[in-house]
């Protein structure tokens, strides 16, 4: 791991790919001019080439170009006259944005909302998981992943529906509060109760997802372990900490430092759908913010520019994390070969 | 490990009547959170009016049984067309992504290739930033998409996530096949189709089924790009009369063929289009359920 991390420079070609066949690493050479000629190489790939073309050509079109058009955060964009005819106003809507109590109020929220994601959420697949490993029979084992894993696959108007339908005013709880004479609980629209209702949500909706990643870790590790320890009299708490929790960290720490990278984008239509219900004073995140910025200011350029802060934040801040991954001698985003 | 069966070792102690009891009810409450929401929605959907009523909402104790709540959805209405609309995108976006997704991971597997290193690079790049979406509005409006179902499917038609997925199984393949098929003489295109894809059925499925299910659940970007209400997918369609409650009994909505005869209560209509919603994912996801690990896994953790 160490030797790994301590390695040489980024090699971006390895990234998220397992390492290549030997054979492919010893052929480097052919690049430096030893190997087929450009025409020979042109030749053998060009099938490849092609059918690299439609998924690079959408993603030039529909990445590439638009993040360019980034750059009407630094005009005064209006669409008759498009980005040749607007004028620069260079950072004017950045010190606009500055002043705005709207954007920092939607720059806190976000933050709560992925501190509290890290809080309470984070662990509950990591238990669910150490839990689902324990049921010895092989059916019900199966039968429980399918039920927690179902909700992921739920979209979020969905899941909102659901529990508005559970714990709404006019919903299930509710209706059986007053069955028994007490007075309604809506939930679902009390700013005080929002961070409880997204927590909750997102637990429901993913929690169940969340544990494939250490179900997976946790078949990997080695049983001879547990029995070495169990022989020399560690009882099953002891083995849990001793070992299953350290058998677990690598991915722990993993997916800790991505959640941090990953920490501006809370989510984005789950808030939405809220976003009448609860008031925007608890519930606007930054791509609500772009969104209705836009919406009722009609100033594209307002919003290209709150997106574009957005993103550059989130960049420097995955690269921090896989920074900080690789310094721990965990691989990151993209591993050092 | 986790999909066989195993017996107690015999190094393990055996775990005492509470904590048995213990383990057992929390698996059985996290079941049952997730189901029984689930339940209470579809049985509503299948209560007569006086079920509903008796029940003063939801219902939880079944009350009889009706399917007029489904008639009435499918009886040419609105809630009719945005499941067509839903499937249409759906079936066409995935066959668009799964395409484009297959054939850039196979062009891509192969290290030393011509452009191999820059194309990959640009395809890893975006997993570092995105576009951001008031460019691309702009943009999707510049090409005149806006209301077409193409804004639904080309913006989002290619995840680099599930490209790089794709791409590490296959070079995880063993190489000597393709190797001595090249030198029988086949193309790449005939070892991608005749001995690639059938090796990989797996993470083909997983692959195409959160192609699917992105496309199904899509919400946002309708409500983008879809000015036209007539063209709303299902996931509008179940805000606008469900989460926000809007009358769907009234007016057009329902089909014609139903007017003026009697209809479902609404409580039953709304969580029949829940239901809608949510049993197409359902369905599919137990089917490729076994995959799962294995394409998440080499995606995430392999790295």
């Amino acid at each position: 791991m160490t030797e790994r991390a301590a390695a040489t420079a980024p090699s971006p070609d390895r990234a998220l790919a397992p390492p290549p066949r030997r054979r492919d690493r010893s052929g480097r050479g052919r690049r430096s001019g030893r190997g087929p000629s450009l025409r020979a190489r042109w030749l053998r790939d060009r099938s490849l080439l092609l059918m690299t073309l439609p998924a690079i050509g959408l993603l030039a079109v529909f990445h590439y170009v638009p993040t360019f058009g980034n750059i009407i955060a630094f005009q005064q964009y209006n669409p008759w006259d498009g980005v040749a005819g607007s004028p620069w106003v260079g950072l004017y809507q950045f010190e606009r944005l500055f002043t705005d109590p709207r954007f920092w109020n939607a720059v806190g929220n976000t933050l709560v909302i992925a501190a509290v994601q890290l809080v309470f959420f984070f662990p509950v697949p990591i238990a669910l998981a150490i839990l689902l490993d324990s049921v010895l029979a092989r059916r019900v084992r199966l039968v429980l992943q399918s039920i927690v894993y179902m909700p992921h696959f739920f979209s979020w108007v969905l899941v909102v529906t659901l529990f508005q339908q559970i714990l709404g005013g006019a919903g299930l709880v509710s209706q059986a509060l007053r069955g028994a004479g007490y007075a309604p609980l809506d939930i679902m629209a009390s700013p005080d109760a929002f961070l409880l209702v997204v927590t909750s949500q997102m637990v429901w909706k993913d929690a169940g997802w969340g544990t494939i990643i250490f179900l997976a870790a946790l078949a990997a590790i080695d049983q001879n372990l547990y029995e070495s320890a169990a022989v020399d009299g560690a009882n099953r708490w002891r083995r849990m900490w001793h070992i299953t929790l350290p058998g677990l960290r690598p991915v722990i720490v993993l997916l800790l430092i991505l959640k941090l990278g990953d920490i501006l984008n809370v989510g984005f239509e789950q808030f939405y759908l809220q976003r009448d219900a609860f008031g925007s004073g608890v519930s606007e995140v930054m791509d609500t913010y772009v969104y209705h910025q836009t919406l009722v200011t009609g100033n594209f350029s307002a919003g290209a520019a709150a997106g574009l802060l957005k993103g550059a934040v989130g960049l420097v801040l995955i690269l921090v994390a896989n920074k900080t991954a690789h310094l721990m001698g965990e691989h990151g985003v993209y591993r050092r070969s | 490990m986790s999909t066989l069966s195993r017996s107690r070792p015999v190094w393990a102690e055996r775990p005492s009547l509470p904590a048995r009891a213990a383990k057992n009810t929390v698996l059985a409450a996290v079941a049952a959170v997730v189901l029984l929401p689930i339940y209470v929605v579809v049985l509503t959907s299948l209560s007569p009016a006086s079920a509903v009523t008796a029940a003063g909402g939801l219902v939880v104790v079944p009350g009889g049984i009706s399917f007029q709540a489904y008639a009435d959805l499918f009886s040419g209405g609105v809630v009719t067309r945005a499941v067509l609309v839903s499937l249409g995108v759906t079936a066409a976006g995935t066959l668009v992504s799964l395409t484009a997704t297959v054939l850039a991971a196979y062009g891509l597997s192969r290290p030393g290739s011509l452009l191999h290193r820059p194309l990959l690079f640009a395809v890893l790049l975006t997993f570092l930033f995105a576009p951001g979406m008031i460019p691309l509005y702009l943009l999707v409006s510049d090409l005149g998409m806006i209301d077409s179902y193409a804004a639904l499917i080309l913006p989002t038609a290619v995840n680099a996530f599930n490209l790089v997925v794709m791409r590490a199984f296959f070079m995880n393949l063993p190489g000597e096949i393709a190797d001595s098929a090249r030198i029988d003489g086949a193309g790449e295109w005939t070892i991608l189709l005749r001995l690639v894809l059938p090796m990989s059925k797996g993470v083909t499925a997983v692959v195409g089924l959160f192609y699917a299910v992105g496309y199904w659940n899509a919400f946002f970007n309708a409500i983008l790009y879809l000015n036209d209400n007539a063209r709303w997918p299902l996931q509008l369609i179940l805000r606008q009369y469900v989460q926000q409650g809007q009358q769907l009994n009234s007016g057009s909505l329902i089909g014609d063929a139903v007017q003026g005869t009697a209809s479902a209560p609404n409580l039953a209509v709304q969580m029949a289009i829940v239901v809608v919603a949510l049993v197409p994912v359902t369905l599919i996801y137990p089917l490729v359920q076994k995959h799962f690990t294995k394409g998440v896994i080499i995606g995430a953790v392999k790295g």
